[in-house]
This record gives C-alpha cells, sequence and structure tokens, in this order.
C-alpha cells in the first residue's frame, strides 16, 4: 500500500466536446422538465418548450447512433473519476437505438396530445412527459446498474404522475395496482444489486463483466435469477403480467401510449443487458426458466386479447406477446437471437405506442371503452380502419411490416438452436402470431367492419383536434411501413451490434477497463 | 392547536428555522448537513407557518409557488453539471473558485450549486405537500 495520490483515481485525458452527445440527451430531457414544471401554468409555452428539447434530443441521439456505428461504444465517466468509481455512461448500438426510438415516439406522443388537451391532459402533462423521457434515455444510456436503479425509480415516479394526471376514481385504482408492483420490481432489483455489490464490490457493468467470472457461480446465478425476477415483472412477462392490462387502460389514451411504448421495454431491455451481456454464463443456468417464461408469455397473452373486450385492455394483452419474443431471444442468445430481440424491442416501441394512439382516436369517434358498444367505423372513417389493420399485421409479424423482421430472425434463432427448447420456441413464436392476427382481426372486425350495434354511435368529431391525432398516428405508422419495407438500415446496425451484445469486448474497452486486472 | 401563543411565537420560529437551514446547507460539503436536510428543514419551517397562518396566506408569503421552486433547482442543478462542458471533462465534473476576501478565503463550486439546487428541489416539493395537506379540502397547485 502507497500513499494514496488523489489523482490516480482521476481521468488525466481531456474530455473531447464531441462525447457530450452521450450525456446531452439525458441533460436536456431533465432540464427540458424543470423548465416545463416551472412554466406548466401555460400550456402553449410548455408544448413548444417540450416539442424543441425532444427535436434536440433526436438530432443528439441521431448524431450519438452515427458515431458509435462508425466507431464503436461511446463511453463517459461522470465527475472526472475513472471507472469504475464514477458513474459510467456507456452508448452501444442497442442502447443508442432505442433512446432514439424512445424520443421519436415521445415526439409523436407530445403532438397527438395537444389534440387531447382539455380532455384530463393538464397543466403538469409536459414535464412528466419529459422527466419519463429522461428516465428512459437515462436506462438506455448508463453503464452502471446501480445508476440504471436510479433512472427505473425516475420512470417510476414519471410514469405513476402521468397515471393519475386527471384524478378519475378509475386511474387511481389502475395507479395503486401499477405503482404497487412496480415498487415490489425496484425493491427486488435493489436486493439484487446489494447482493451483487457484497459480493464483486462494483456494480460498473463493464466491471461486472470483468469480476463476474471469478465469484461462485451459484451465487451470481442467484443474483441473476433475482434480477430476472425483477425486470420481468417490469416486463410485464407472464405470470407477473397482471399490473399491466389492469391499469394501462385507465389515462388518457396518449398516455397510456406513451407508457405502453417506452416501459416494458426498458425492463425488456434491462433483461437482455443484464442477462445476455453482463451475466451470460448465469443466464445459461436459467435458460430453462427462460424458454419456459418466453414460450408461457408467448402463448397467453395473445389468449387475453382474444378473451377481453375492453379495447386498450386487449391491447395490453398484445404488449405483454411482445414481450415474450424479446425473452424469446434472451432465451436463445445467438447473432439471430440477440438481433431478432433488439429490433422487437425497437419496433415494439413505435408499433405499441401507434396501437394504442389509434385506440385513443377509435374511442374518440365512439365515446366507448368497450368493443361490445362500438361497431359500423369503417363507414364513418376509413382511414383509421386502415391505420388500425396495419398496426395490427405489424404487431402479429405480417410481412411486409416492420414486426416480420425480428420474428423472423427469433424464428430462425430458435430453429438454429435445436433441441427442445429451440422447438418449443418456435412453436410458441408461430402460434403467437395466428392467435395475435385472431386477435387483431376479432378487434378490427368488432370496431370496424359489422354494423353498429343499437345504441352504438359514431360522434362527430372536432376537425383540428382529429387532425393533430390523426397525422401523429399516421406519421409513425408510415415510418412503421417504411422501416418494414426498407429494412437494409436497420440490419446493418444490428449487424455491428448484436456481436457487440454477445460479446462485449468493445464495450469494456469504450469505458476503459480492459486489459486492468479486476 | 392554532392558539394565540403558537400564531404569536411561529413567524420567530420560523425566521430561525429558515436561516438555520440555509446554515445546513452551506456547511454540508465537508461537515453533516447539506441541501437535503437543509431543504427539509426549511420546508418544516414553511409547514409550521402553514399551520398558523392557513395555507393561503403562507402560499402568498413564498411569492413563487413550491412546485416551481423544485423545478428551478432541478434547473440549477442539472446547470451546475453542465458547467464542466467548457473545462475539457466529463459531465458533473466540480469547478472550483477560491474568492480571496480580505484575511479569509471563500471556496465556491459548483457542487455547491447543485446543493443549492437540492435543496430547493426538497423545500419545494414537501412545502407543497405539506401546504396541499394543510389546505382545507382545496386542490394543491
Amino acid at each position: 500500500m502507497g500513499t494514496f495520490v488523489l489523482t490516480d483515481a482521476l481521468i488525466q485525458t481531456t474530455t473531447a466536446v464531441a462525447d457530450w452527445v452521450l450525456v446531452l440527451p439525458l441533460i436536456l430531457a431533465l432540464l427540458g422538465a424543470a423548465a416545463a414544471l416551472m412554466l406548466r401554468k401555460t400550456a402553449n409555452l410548455c408544448f413548444l418548450l417540450a416539442m424543441l428539447v425532444v427535436v434536440a434530443i433526436i438530432a443528439c441521439e441521431i448524431t450519438l447512433l452515427l458515431r458509435v456505428f462508425e466507431s464503436g461504444p461511446l463511453s463517459m465517466t461522470m465527475g472526472k473519476w475513472l471507472p469504475p468509481f464514477g458513474i459510467s455512461f456507456v452508448a452501444d448500438l442497442f442502447g443508442a437505438g432505442f433512446a432514439l426510438a424512445a424520443s421519436v415516439v415521445t415526439l409523436v406522443v407530445l403532438v397527438y396530445a395537444e389534440g387531447e388537451r382539455g380532455q384530463g391532459v393538464d397543466d403538469n402533462f409536459h414535464a412528466m412527459v419529459l422527466l419519463l423521457l429522461a428516465g428512459v434515455t437515462g436506462s438506455f444510456l448508463t453503464g452502471d446498474l446501480f445508476n440504471l436503479y436510479v433512472w427505473f425509480e425516475v420512470m417510476l415516479i414519471a410514469s405513476f404522475g402521468l397515471m393519475v394526471l386527471g384524478g378519475r376514481p378509475l386511474q387511481l385504482d389502475g395507479a395503486v395496482k401499477y405503482g404497487f408492483l412496480n415498487f415490489l420490481a425496484t425493491a427486488f432489483f435493489l436486493l439484487a444489486l446489494g447482493l451483487l455489490y457484497g459480493l464483486l464490490g462494483t456494480l460498473n457493468m463493464a466491471d461486472i463483466l470483468r469480476g463476474a467470472p471469478l465469484a461462485n457461480p451459484a451465487a451470481i446465478a442467484t443474483i441473476a435469477g433475482i434480477l430476472l425476477l425483477a425486470f420481468g415483472m417490469k416486463a410485464a412477462a407472464f405470470p407477473l403480467n397482471a399490473w399491466l392490462p389492469a391499469s394501462y387502460h385507465t389515462p388518457p389514451a396518449a398516455i397510456s401510449a406513451l407508457l405502453a411504448g417506452l416501459l416494458t421495454k426498458v425492463g425488456a431491455y434491462a433483461l437482455l443487458r443484464s442477462l445476455v451481456v453482463v451475466l451470460p454464463a448465469s443466464r445459461d443456468l436459467l435458460e430453462p426458466v427462460l424458454v419456459a417464461i418466453a414460450a408461457a408469455t408467448l402463448l397467453i397473452a395473445p389468449l387475453g386479447a382474444i378473451a377481453e373486450t375492453n379495447l386498450r385492455r386487449a391491447i395490453g394483452f398484445l404488449v405483454i406477446g411482445g414481450i415474450g419474443s424479446v425473452l424469446a431471444g434472451v432465451a436463445v442468445p445467438s447473432l439471430e437471437g440477440v438481433s431478432g430481440a433488439g429490433l422487437y424491442v425497437f419496433h415494439a416501441m413505435l408499433t405499441m405506442t401507434a396501437l394504442y394512439l389509434v385506440a385513443g382516436l377509435i374511442e374518440r369517434a365512439t365515446g366507448a371503452t368497450d368493443t361490445r358498444h362500438m361497431g359500423g367505423l369503417y363507414a364513418a372513417s376509413a382511414p383509421l380502419s386502415i391505420l388500425f389493420l396495419v398496426l395490427i399485421l405489424a404487431t402479429a409479424g405480417v410481412p411486409p411490416f416492420l414486426g416480420f423482421w425480428p420474428k423472423l430472425l427469433l424464428l430462425q434463432a430458435s430453429l438454429g438452436q435445436g433441441g427442445w427448447s429451440g422447438g418449443l420456441l418456435a412453436g410458441a413464436l408461430l402460434i403467437n402470431a395466428v392467435l395475435t392476427l385472431i386477435a387483431g382481426s376479432r378487434l378490427w372486425a368488432h370496431v370496424f367492419w359489422r354494423p353498429a350495434p343499437g345504441g352504438a354511435t359514431v360522434l362527430p368529431m372536432a376537425r383540428g383536434a382529429v387532425w393533430t391525432g390523426f397525422g401523429a398516428t399516421a406519421a409513425l405508422a408510415a415510418l412503421i411501413v417504411a422501416a418494414g419495407l426498407w429494412p437494409n438500415g436497420l440490419f446493418e446496425i444490428l449487424a455491428v451490434g448484436a456481436p457487440d451484445m454477445i460479446d462485449p469486448a468493445r464495450y469494456v474497452e469504450a469505458v476503459g477497463l480492459a486489459g486492468v486486472a479486476p | 392547536m392554532n392558539t394565540i401563543i403558537f400564531r404569536t411565537m411561529a413567524p420567530l420560529i420560523v425566521a430561525i428555522m429558515l436561516v438555520f437551514a440555509v446554515y445546513i446547507c452551506l456547511r454540508g460539503h465537508n461537515e453533516p448537513g447539506g441541501g437535503f436536510i437543509g431543504g427539509l428543514i426549511a420546508a418544516s419551517a414553511i409547514a409550521i407557518l402553514g399551520m398558523a397562518n392557513g395555507a393561503e396566506a403562507t402560499r402568498r408569503a413564498l411569492r413563487f409557488d413550491p412546485l416551481s421552486i423544485a423545478g428551478f433547482g432541478v434547473f440549477i442543478a442539472g446547470l451546475s453539471g453542465l458547467a464542466s462542458l467548457f473545462t475539457g471533462s466529463p459531465f458533473m465534473t466540480s469547478i472550483w473558485l477560491y474568492l480571496e476576501l480580505g484575511e479569509t478565503v471563500v471556496p465556491l463550486s459548483t457542487p455547491m450549486v447543485f446543493d443549492i439546487g437540492v435543496f430547493l428541489v426538497v423545500f419545494g416539493t414537501i412545502s407543497a405537500i405539506s401546504l396541499g395537506l394543510e389546505a382545507d379540502g382545496g386542490e394543491a397547485s
């Protein structure tokens, strides 16, 4: 033990200003949320501010994505401390791509919500949305497990706030279920972190990557099991999915679209990151569990959607089914499997948001939330019915929409895996696609095709409000169709990003921990 | 609860607590204290004022809406981390300035600005909650 020199623990090189694209999305979202909170009495100004902030975030994230694509993962450790002492932020292609999708979705929802203003979306809306975006962006870009916990809490606060905006009794009911189960999940997450820190003395992901192979495999696998429980709950994987259909239909449509697009996907991403990248040896031990959870989620969720008559609750089950696909990728972490899971998260963020937005438009047009009181909407609005059908096909994974490609990759992965687990997953994926198609087309037939049941009305819509809402949703759907028709860019990103997930050597090197003894 | 003794003493207690809160916040860098605990003390002072004078009068006395104060706190805490953009260091790196005032040296730093931000966040949030609870059946906004 020599004398302690402070500068030994500090980064000596200067940080290029260009590296700040890594933290700017987060800083902008946080500062924007703070500013929106101060300006919340002036909704117009808030909207303008939020739009500007989100556009700036998107610009930063596109720059970040291109940079990571060209020159590998990018890292910055806060406060000039050397990793693992400081908190590292690391962007690889998966993290950066998901962060970009999250802010695009947020932009669409902000525009859509303008059409709903005055209908339960009140003056704290913009601050909460930006805070949620900050939490989601932080989760995707952080390279430290404890920091990930912090962003989970930020997300939880913001989503809890969003869920009760308007304060109807039904919303409070949904928010209590949502809040309680998610608090429980974060408590499990924290428990796992305490154990992991006690075992390894570090929570920096790159540092865990070096330390975990030397630790007791049984202890690490236990921790991975608790993480699977916590993130599975967050992602609404079967059998921990009950909170999602119980809460997502209660707030206004714009809010439930945002929550459906972002929250469960962060849970799925955390599973992918923690099990596939950080603790791969424990993932191998947990593989039978993962296969079972993935298959059960894939098979049971669409059955829930078929049985459900409330439109947004039914869509909630489709969201859960999607989580099963991501879990299938975690269960089969070959190059195709990880690519498929990543692409599915990307696709689900866009598609699930769009589905909820369309559901909001349908609810506004019919004045009902239950499909039993809907019908004949095709005659009233053909574009809306086309939009809904396109999104249903995209969710089920019918070519040429975006949902087809990740399903194809996952199918290839599970068939390539072979054995009982591969066969089970491949079967579950195919049956899930068919069941999702049945559930979706049943919804479509009920809402649009069959003649309106007695008492069902088609409300005249205020023109301006419809155009902002419909326009925003159609733009998002167009993006989904375009990405499905020209998926080459996405596949190029996956070709670089997926190998980095399976062999994170470049990730560790970017953090600056390569070659240092643990 | 709302006796004349309490109402007479409340402003005095509140004034002492507010000064003490600022003191606790500023000494927090190297000694026990800091923005969080200082903010809690200041918010308790506001809660006492609310009990004595009523939530509405306290809100007027604060001039700014408590939640806006909290927002401002987050804002300056974020900005304090952003300052290191101009020194070629990562986010949240501290920058120190030693002001020589006669015989003493006053150290000013970005962590202090951050701590003041934390103070305002805690102060604003807890005040908003306590004033919301003290208002009789009113909406806290």
